[in-house]
């Protein structure tokens, strides 16, 4: 019995290891924002909403399918919330059954795994009950299959086979039990059998073979008595403890998957309290780079700022390559920040934060963004951007999205913008599509001279007065950026130096 | 040479050991560990070696050096055969079984029941028959060419055809097959306890299982307890096996007779075999993860009279297997001595690896006079009549003067007792004292030893020692040019100079331009 509410004929696996640069990605796309929103304090939603994103969904039709559960939740979102709740109750109340304290007594675990039992089938007589009430009212693949499959498998007959067996496992007969010869010629092999007489008692004793008393007062004699129980019991407490498991199993995928539409349910609510309009994306297999966009908006700034958030429209359709240049505070982070969320988001088969959006899937994002923690050891600043970005290199691939904000800004320009020449045109080569966001001009202004049709070159827009709308729109690199400004503003003075001269670049 | 020349060449009577061209040589008192042992962290690779193989006192073996080219050639030849994956794997194979063997007799001894006791000694024999013919078996199938092991199958071969091994085999297969047939029912209701023949009752855990897996979303808990494997039985349990014997009459006498029949059934050369074949698998074991790391070793050409040495890409074993655990690299040296060169003086910035190329140096040449694969490639060595070391001691000793004295004390003796044919490797003498004396003290000191014309590794801060004659070469312990903090480990001959450390930053991440087109699949 599995939910697939999030994928179409397997389940979602939050076992599976993230990708090597998950940190990288979480930390530069702010993403413990977006999860905290849509977890609303539980736990468990972070975690399945952090798979969700990190594991993308490959396909285009894998993403709709998810896009149409979750539509249908946002339509009734008190029935998946009630579903959820449910799973979370039998998980809960199973707990609440307290094995004994004895350990390795496969007696004890199979009174506790009976008890549980008896829990766990009234929650599943309850989901059952839901499943009759409201699955005329759900119209998409993974809700109807979902539901069809609740009523077939959790009958009537079913629910009193589950009663018998319960029931046999109180042992009032006596045990059975068959064994051969093990090493050093004691019992091995102990298999709990059905008594095959099931009439009155006393029969069972009228078999061929022999038999012993064990004396009332022989301590010892009991002891191993039981001991032998125990054994006896082992295969058969295993069975009754991994049919628990598979009930809480079911219970527990049923939870993390109805987790991650309840998690988008939160921040849809929340978004729509913040005024954002989320919209479904429409994924585009890979191989043709689309990336359009009307409104693109960065839904963490939005959830963390209560000033206006800007919408930028993009069209960098058929386009391996977009360069954003312009003043510092300018909106390019957060510009950049809106389509990596957005392509994580469309992958994990989620609403995006824009009007409308057109983005292919690709086989994976990668972020390369300056650190400012580390600005303290400034030696090892160059170092330690090179390693992060080989530690890309091992393991990005064509139709991957690198995402680079002021990458290579540690060493002086023309060190920093041949290396990042070296870089970009290596991946672009590869197949890689290539976000950067820089400010410098000998990089950006090199690729502009090249030219091409699939480089497009974007500028964060400054108002007349100095003020910045936050706006980015096309537009060629400039010779300066806005450093100048930031730095009269912050420290009320011009700078005076002139700057040094920048040592010979290495591959001159 | 086919298999069956390569037998007929050895008659059964010559094999005695894996380990001794001539049998084991008798035991020249006690076998302690050499001095020189802990100097060069041999002790940590005997350590390791031995660790877990207590029982074969494998330890000794790995104390005593050969002298001879050809005791030392015997074990190569094994060596040489044991490169063979299949001929490790059988050996491997029966080392383990006797291991199993020795384990169930122990137990045996331990156990009160006689029926538990003759049970594992037919489990016993069952493991020595089984160990003995695979080995056989598998050797059979291989072409072996060293004297070691070609004498090794022929003993075999004789002795698995032999009618005393072939009853023992049979008899223990007839009594395991009637044992493996019982089977029984124990029936327990309050404290009764009934034993019968089992017939075929449903079996309650299957049922259950089939009730539930359709909730199953993955992988399944086993909650089966392992029951501690307690090998006794307690008088229930003997009880019922008593009950269990009655309804099995015939096998359970079948059993009581073969101990008595077969009681003793060990061989002693196969004995021999299993303590000594040890020394070889440890050290190959021991050897292995290292080699997985690309590391070189070889069977090293010796020789008692030329000093003309060499190694390429050797390194520190003990250090090695650190390093190796640690997930670090190891740095390899070469060293080579032609002519009248005898004395490597080893000086340059401290940690750079002085010491440890010392120690490489001489456990090159123990290991060397053990018949084993030492680390490095194209070596060849000289088999030392004695090894000296003089390394820095830790003991405290009140005044430098105590400390230079006391230094003096000890490599006076070392010259007293060396001959020609020795190898001494003296690390960081003299560190107790000014320049000036170690100067003049330590000129005399290597002057001595190019006047007994003994190889020797010198490690020292003194610059002039190494230009003290033909005898002398000069080796470095070198650093990275940029960052002269970054030690290399590298030991040259010659200085090192400051050539530039031309790759650029980025070429060492693997990021221009050719390097990650390279690097990023299309």
């Amino acid at each position: 019995m599995k939910a697939f509410l999030m994928h179409a004929g397997r389940d979602f696996d939050l076992e599976s290891e993230l990708p090597a640069h998950e940190q990288a990605l979480t930390q530069d796309l702010e993403l413990e924002t977006l999860l905290r929103t849509m977890a609303a304090g539980d736990e468990l939603i972070v975690d399945v909403g952090r798979r969700a994103l990190l594991l993308s969904l490959g396909d285009p039709e894998a993403i709709i399918y998810r896009q149409r559960v979750l539509a249908e939740c946002l339509e009734h979102p008190e029935v998946v919330r009630d579903l959820y709740g449910l799973a979370g109750e039998a998980l809960k109340a199973e707990k609440g059954v307290w094995g004994a304290l004895l350990r390795d007594s496969p007696r004890n675990l199979l009174g506790t795994s009976v008890q549980k039992m008896e829990v766990l089938v009234e929650f599943l007589k309850r989901v059952r009950a839901l499943a009759d009430e409201h699955a005329d009212t759900f119209s998409s693949r993974g809700f109807t299959r979902f539901f069809a499959m609740l009523r077939e498998e959790l009958d009537e007959p079913y629910f009193e086979q589950i009663e018998s067996h319960l029931k046999a496992l109180k042992f009032n007969r006596g045990m059975l039990m068959s064994a051969r010869l093990g090493a050093g010629n004691k019992g091995a092999g102990y298999t709990l059998r059905q008594p095959r007489e099931q009439s009155l008692f006393g029969r069972v004793f009228d078999r061929s073979g022999f038999s012993f008393t064990v004396p009332d007062r022989d301590e010892n004699g009991f002891r191993a008595l039981s001991a032998l129980e125990e054994r006896g019991v082992n295969l058969v407490a295993n069975a009754a403890a991994q049919a628990v498991d598979h009930v809480h199993s079911f219970f527990a995928m049923l939870r993390i998957e109805l987790g991650f539409y309840v998690g988008c349910l939160n921040l849809a609510e929340r978004l729509g309290e913040l005024g954002g309009s989320p919209a479904f994306p429409v994924p585009v297999a890979g191989g043709d780079p689309a990336l359009s966009a009307r409104g693109l908006y960065d839904v963490c700034l939005r959830l963390t700022t209560s000033e206006e958030v800007i919408g930028n429209d993009l069209d960098a359709d058929g386009k391996s390559l977009v360069m954003i240049t312009g003043a510092n505070q300018g909106g390019k982070s957060t510009f950049l920040r809106s389509i990596g969320l957005a392509q994580l988001m469309t992958q994990a088969g989620m609403f995006v934060g824009a009007e409308s959006m057109r983005v292919n899937v690709c086989d994976g994002v990668f972020t390369h963004y300056k650190r400012e923690e580390d600005e303290t050891m400034e030696s090892g600043k160059l170092d330690e951007e090179l390693a992060r970005m080989s530690q890309i290199a091992d393991h990005v691939t064509a139709n991957c999205l690198l995402l680079c904000n002021e990458s290579f800004a540690a060493t002086n320009e023309r060190e920093g913008s041949e290396i990042a020449r070296q870089v970009v045109t290596a991946l672009l080569e590869a197949g890689v599509r290539v976000l950067f966001v820089t400010h410098l001009f000998d990089l950006a202004s090199s690729f502009h001279r090249r030219g091409g049709d699939d480089a497009l070159f974007l500028r964060a827009e400054r108002g007349a007065d100095g003020a910045r709308p936050f706006k980015i729109s096309e537009g060629e690199p400039l010779p300066t950026s806005y450093g100048e400004d930031s730095y009269r503003k912050i420290f009320g003075r011009p700078i005076d130096a002139a700057p040094a001269a920048p040592p010979q670049s290495r591959w001159q | 040479m086919s298999s069956t020349n390569g037998r007929a060449e050895v008659a059964p009577s010559t094999f005695r050991s894996i380990l001794f061209d001539r049998g084991e040589p008798a035991a020249g008192g006690p076998a302690g560990e050499p001095d020189f042992f802990a100097d060069l962290r041999l002790d940590q690779i005997v350590g390791a070696l031995t660790e877990g193989r207590e029982e074969y006192e494998l330890a000794g073996f790995y104390y005593r050096p050969l002298h001879e080219v050809e005791s030392v050639r015997y074990r190569h030849q094994v060596l040489g055969d044991l490169e063979q994956a299949a001929l490790l794997v059988a050996v491997r194979a029966f080392a383990a079984g006797m291991q199993q063997m020795r384990e169930h007799l122990a137990l045996m001894a331990k156990l009160r029941y006689e029926r538990q006791k003759q049970r594992w000694f037919l489990e016993a024999v069952s493991v020595y028959c089984h160990t003995i013919c695979a080995l056989h078996e598998r050797l059979e199938g291989l072409e072996l060419h060293s004297r070691g092991f070609l004498g090794l199958r022929e003993y075999l071969t004789g002795h698995v055809k032999s009618d005393a091994f072939a009853t023992l085999a049979h008899d223990t297969q007839g009594v395991e097959d009637d044992l493996a047939a019982v089977t029984y029912a124990v029936h327990i209701k309050g404290n009764r306890v009934r034993v019968s023949r089992h017939e075929d009752e449903a079996d309650m855990s299957a049922e259950i299982e089939r009730t539930f897996e359709k909730f199953q979303q993955g992988a399944v808990n086993d909650y089966r307890v392992r029951f501690r494997g307690q090998a006794d039985m307690n008088h229930v349990e003997a009880q019922i096996l008593d009950l269990v014997a009655k309804l099995h009459p015939e096998t359970f006498a079948e059993l009581e007779q073969f101990g008595r029949r077969h009681e003793r059934y060990l061989d002693e050369t196969i004995g021999r075999f299993d303590r000594e074949i040890p020394f070889y698998l440890a050290y190959l074991e021991y050897i292995e993860p290292l080699k997985g790391k690309g590391l070189t070793f070889s069977l090293p050409r010796v020789s008692t009279r030329s000093k003309q040495i060499a190694a390429r890409d050797t390194f520190d074993l003990a250090l090695a297997r650190k390093l190796a655990e640690e997930d670090a690299a190891v740095v390899c040296n070469d060293f080579h001595l032609t002519d009248a060169e005898r004395i490597l003086v080893v000086s340059g910035p401290n940690n750079g690896g002085k010491t440890t190329f010392a120690r490489t140096f001489g456990q090159l040449h123990h290991l060397a006079s053990l018949g084993l694969p030492v680390p490095g490639g194209d070596v060849r060595l000289f088999l030392p009549d004695r090894m000296f070391t003089h390394f820095e001691r830790e003991e405290e000793i009140e005044t430098l003067r105590g400390k230079f004295e006391d230094e003096l004390h000890r490599i006076q003796e070392i010259l007293k007792r060396a001959t020609s044919s020795s190898m001494l490797i003296m690390n960081e003498s003299f560190g107790s004292t000014t320049l000036r004396d170690a100067v003049l003290v330590g000129s005399e000191v290597v002057r001595q030893i190019i006047d007994l014309d003994a190889l020797c590794v010198f490690v020292t801060f003194v610059d002039e020692l190494s230009r003290l004659g033909p005898s002398t070469v000069s080796m470095m312990s070198t650093v990275v040019p940029e960052d002269p903090a970054v030690r290399t480990y590298k030991i040259v001959r010659k200085d090192a100079d400051g050539l530039a450390y031309a790759a650029a930053i980025a070429e060492k991440y693997g990021l221009t331009y050719e390097a990650l087109k390279r690097r990023v699949a299309r």
